[in-house]
C-alpha cells in the first residue's frame, strides 16, 4: 500500500473552444495522503472545478486529459478504459459538484435518489437500500423520517448534507467536494466542515476540498494545494503553506482575507489585476504580471515546481529568499506600489 | 484609499438620521390549508425592530439567512411598506411620503444590492445604467457624462470611459459590482444600504471592493448599513453592529465588543463560527443547537430558545425585552 491513495503527476487538461484551446489545467502535481483532506485553493478561473473532475474524468463535452497520470491506489486511472473508470466511480472515487445542493432532482424524493445509487450502482436490495438510507441519514445528521421529503423542503445546509451522504454512499475511499461550504452561512458552513471531518475521521477517508476560502483550508485541512492558472503555485502541510507561505500568490491570498482573530485596524489588501487568459498564457511564470517581486527571468522562464523544505513545495524562481519576501509581502504598499 | 481606518474622528450629530420605531413587516403566506396544519399563515419577517442611526454611522446588520436582514434593507427603501411601527428618516416618517417628497427621499436612499449581475439590465450599456438616475432626477442631457465618470472614478474603476460603452456581461464581477456602487451614489445619497455586497465576489475582489466602500463612505459622509452573515467582513466597514434572529435583535452594540466579547447566546454562536484564515483557531462545537430557524413557527417566548444552550424556564413563556447593559443593548433573560 502506497503512502498517498492519490498521486497527481503533471496533468494537463484543455478545453477545445472555437479554433483554438485552453489549457486550464497545464501540469498540476500534488498527492493525497490516506486519511486526510487536503485544500485545493485559488481564484475562480484557476482550474479547480477542471482539477477536481478530471480526477472523476467527468469532464464537459469540449474537455480532454491530455497528459499526465492520476495514480490512484498505486494505478494510473488517466490511461485505463472508460468501463474501468466507470465501475470506480461512487464506490472508490465520489464526487460532490460545485453547487450539489442546488442539483439535486427536485422532482423525486431523496430517498429516491439516494436507492439510484445503492440500488443501481451498489447492486443493493430493497431492503439493505433502504437500511443503508436510514444509516446514511443518521451520519450527516438529518433524521431518518425526512428520507421522504423533496429538496425544496429541505434547507441549503441540509441539500448539503444529503449530497455528502450521496457521496458517501458505497463507502468510498476519496471523496472530493467542490466548494461545499460556499453559498452557506457561516454557521452552516461550520457545521457542515465539522460533519466532514468526523466522517473522514470515522470511516478513514480522503478528502479533497475546493474552495476559494483560505479561512476554510485553516480550519479543516490537513494540507493544501494552492492553484494559479492552471499549475499549482504551492503545495504541502497546511499550517506551513499558511504560516509560512513561500510563494508571492499565496502570500498575497493571506492578505485578501480579514482575520476576525486580528487587529480591528487590519487592512485587506487584494491582489491587483486577475489570473491570466488561458488561451494566451503569460511567458515564464504566470503570476508575474501581478506578482510584486517579478525580476526578469520570471517572464521568460517557467519556475519549476521545486520542495524547499520536505515536504513542502513551490514553483517560483525566489523561493529561497521567501523569508524575507514575506515580510515585504505582509505590507500593504508592497501590492498597491506594484498595481 | 486602504491602510487608514477606525473612523475615530468621526463625530455624529446627536439627532438621528434614521429610526426604526417597533417595526414590523409581517407576510401573509400560504392560506386556509397552512393554518390547519397548526403552521401560522404569517411571516414575521420583521417584529418589533427599534434601533436609530445617527448621521455618518456605519451599522451592519448580521444574521442568518431568513432573519430578516434584507426586509429591514426594503422597508428602510420603502420597497415595502411597515405593517406595523414607524420608519423615521431625517425627522419624517417615511410611511407619508408621497410624489416629489418621495422622489427626493429615493434619491438620498440607496440600496446596493447583492448580485452585481441582478441590480443591473443586461441589455444597457454602463453609460445607460449610469444616466437612468440622472435622467429620473431631471439632471440635464449635457452634465449627465461627466457625472458618470465621476461617478466610476469614485469608486476606482480605472480609466471609467474605456467601460461606458460596455454591456455587463463584458465586465468582471468585481468591476461591475464597482458599476452598481458608482449608480447608487450617483445622485450623491446620504444613506446606503448595502445588501452582502461582495458575497458572490471572488476573495481577491471582494477586498477590492471593500476597501472602496469604505474609502467612498468617509469621503462622503455617508450614513450606511451593511447586511452580511460574516461578522469578519461587517467589522471591516461597521463600527457598530446590530445581531438579529427571527426578526427580532438579539444584540445592538460597538462591532469591537461584541466580536471580543459577545453577550448574547446567539452572538456568542456567530463570533465562533467566523473561521480565520490561519491555523491555530478553536475547533470547539458551536454554543448553538442544530437546524434552521423556521419562521413560520418561532418558538414562544424567546424565538432563539430551540437553539440555544442556555435556554431556562423563563424562556419559553416572556419574550426578553431589549436592555442596555453597559456599551449594548442584548435581549436575553441572562442579562
Ligand atoms: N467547458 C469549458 N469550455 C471552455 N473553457 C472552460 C470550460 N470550463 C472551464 N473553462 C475554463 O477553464 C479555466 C478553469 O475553470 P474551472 O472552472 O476549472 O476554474 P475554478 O477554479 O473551478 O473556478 P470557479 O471557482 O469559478 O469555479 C477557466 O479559464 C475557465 O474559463
Ligand atoms: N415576499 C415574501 N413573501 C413571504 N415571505 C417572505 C417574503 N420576503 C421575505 N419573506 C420571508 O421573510 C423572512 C426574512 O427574509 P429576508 O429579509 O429576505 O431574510 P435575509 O435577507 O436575512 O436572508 C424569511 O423567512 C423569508 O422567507
Ligand atoms: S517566479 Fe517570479 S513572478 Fe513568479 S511568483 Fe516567483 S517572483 Fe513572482
Ligand atoms: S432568553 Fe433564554 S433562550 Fe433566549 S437567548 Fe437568553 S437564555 Fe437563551
Ligand atoms: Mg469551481
Ligand atoms: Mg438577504
Amino acid at each position: 500500500m502506497t503512502a498517498n491513495l492519490l498521486s497527481v503527476r503533471d496533468l494537463k487538461v484543455s478545453y477545445r473552444v472555437g479554433n483554438g484551446h485552453i489549457d486550464a489545467v497545464d501540469g498540476a502535481s500534488f498527492d493525497v495522503p490516506r486519511g486526510s483532506i487536503v485544500g485545493l485553493v485559488g481564484e475562480s478561473g484557476c482550474g479547480k472545478t477542471t482539477v477536481a473532475r478530471a480526477l472523476t474524468r467527468v469532464i464537459a463535452d469540449n474537455a480532454r486529459i491530455t497528459g499526465g497520470q492520476i495514480l490512484f491506489d498505486g494505478k494510473d486511472i488517466a490511461a485505463i478504459p472508460e468501463r474501468q473508470m466507470n465501475a470506480l466511480r461512487w464506490r472508490d472515487i465520489a464526487f460532490i459538484p460545485q453547487s450539489a445542493m442546488n442539483s439535486l432532482d427536485p422532482v423525486y424524493t431523496v430517498e429516491y435518489q439516494l436507492n439510484e445509487v445503492l440500488r443501481r450502482r451498489g447492486g443493493l436490495s430493497a431492503r439493505e437500500a433502504r437500511m443503508r438510507c436510514e444509516s446514511l441519514f443518521e451520519m450527516v445528521g438529518i433524521e431518518k423520517g425526512r428520507l421522504r421529503d423533496y429538496p425544496h423542503q429541505f434547507s441549503g445546509g441540509m441539500r448539503q448534507r444529503v449530497a455528502i451522504a450521496l457521496a458517501l454512499a458505497l463507502n468510498p475511499k476519496l471523496v472530493i467536494a467542490d466548494e461545499p461550504v460556499t453559498a452557506l452561512d457561516v454557521i452552516v458552513q461550520r457545521q457542515i466542515l465539522d460533519q466532514l471531518r468526523e466522517l473522514q475521521t470515522m470511516l478513514g477517508i480522503s478528502v479533497i476540498l475546493v474552495t476559494h476560502d483560505i479561512s476554510v483550508v485553516a480550519y479543516i485541512c490537513d494540507r493544501t494545494v494552492v492553484m494559479y492558472a492552471g499549475r499549482v503555485a504551492e503545495a504541502g502541510p497546511m499550517a506551513g503553506v499558511l504560516t509560512r507561505p513561500a510563494h508571492p500568490y499565496t502570500m498575497g491570498l493571506r492578505n485578501a482575507f480579514p482575520d476576525l482573530a486580528g487587529a480591528a485596524s487590519g487592512t485587506l489588501t487584494p491582489i491587483d489585476g486577475a489570473p491570466p487568459n488561458l488561451a494566451e498564457p503569460p511567458p515564464g511564470c504566470r503570476f508575474a504580471p501581478r506578482c510584486p517581486f517579478s525580476i526578469e527571468v520570471c517572464s521568460t522562464e517557467s519556475p519549476p515546481l521545486a520542495e524547499i523544505v520536505p515536504d513542502h513545495r513551490v514553483a517560483c524562481h525566489r523561493a529561497s529568499e521567501a523569508p524575507v519576501l514575506r515580510e515585504i509581502a505582509a505590507r500593504t504598499e508592497t501590492w498597491l506600489a506594484h498595481a | 484609499m486602504a491602510g487608514t481606518r477606525m473612523r475615530s474622528a468621526v463625530t455624529y450629530s446627536n439627532e438621528p438620521l434614521v429610526s426604526l420605531r417597533s417595526a414590523e413587516l409581517h407576510y401573509r403566506v400560504g392560506g386556509a390549508l397552512s393554518a390547519l396544519r397548526g403552521r401560522s399563515s404569517v411571516v414575521k419577517a420583521v417584529d418589533g425592530v427599534s434601533f436609530d442611526i445617527h448621521r455618518g454611522e456605519s451599522v451592519g446588520l448580521l444574521g442568518e439567512s431568513g432573519c430578516g436582514k434584507s426586509s429591514i434593507g426594503r422597508l428602510l427603501m420603502k420597497l415595502e411598506d411597515a405593517t406595523g411601527g414607524e420608519i423615521v428618516f431625517a425627522g419624517e416618517p417615511i410611511s407619508g411620503l408621497r410624489g416629489a417628497a418621495l422622489k427626493c427621499y429615493r434619491a438620498k436612499a440607496q440600496l446596493i444590492f447583492q448580485n452585481p449581475f441582478d441590480a443591473v439590465n443586461p441589455r444597457f450599456t454602463i453609460r445607460a445604467t449610469l444616466a437612468e438616475p440622472l435622467e429620473n432626477a431631471g439632471i440635464p442631457a449635457g452634465e449627465r457624462e461627466a457625472r458618470i465618470i465621476a461617478a466610476l472614478e469614485l469608486v476606482r474603476l480605472p480609466q471609467p470611459a474605456q467601460f461606458l460603452d460596455r454591456y455587463p456581461h463584458q465586465l468582471s464581477g468585481g468591476q461591475l459590482q464597482r458599476v452598481v456602487m458608482a449608480r447608487a451614489l450617483i445622485l450623491q445619497p446620504d444613506f446606503v444600504v448595502a445588501d452582502e455586497p461582495v458575497s458572490m465576489l471572488d476573495v481577491s475582489v471582494r477586498a477590492g471592493v471593500l476597501n472602496v466602500f469604505r474609502d467612498v463612505r468617509d469621503r462622503l459622509g455617508l450614513t450606511a448599513i451593511y447586511i452580511s452573515h460574516d461578522l469578519a467582513l461587517v467589522r471591516y466597514v461597521c463600527e457598530r453592529t446590530i445581531v438579529m434572529y427571527l426578526g427580532r435583535i438579539m444584540e445592538d452594540g460597538p462591532t469591537e465588543d461584541i466580536v471580543h466579547e459577545p453577550l448574547h447566546p446567539y452572538a456568542k454562536a456567530l463570533v465562533a463560527a467566523v473561521p480565520v484564515p490561519h491555523p491555530d483557531q478553536s475547533h470547539d462545537p458551536l454554543p448553538i443547537g442544530r437546524g434552521a430557524p423556521d419562521p413560520r413557527n418561532p418558538p414562544s417566548g424567546c424565538v432563539f430558545r430551540d437553539r440555544c444552550p442556555r435556554a431556562f424556564d423563563r424562556c419559553a413563556s416572556e419574550v426578553p425585552q431589549l436592555r442596555q447593559i453597559g456599551t449594548r443593548k442584548v435581549a436575553c433573560h441572562l442579562f
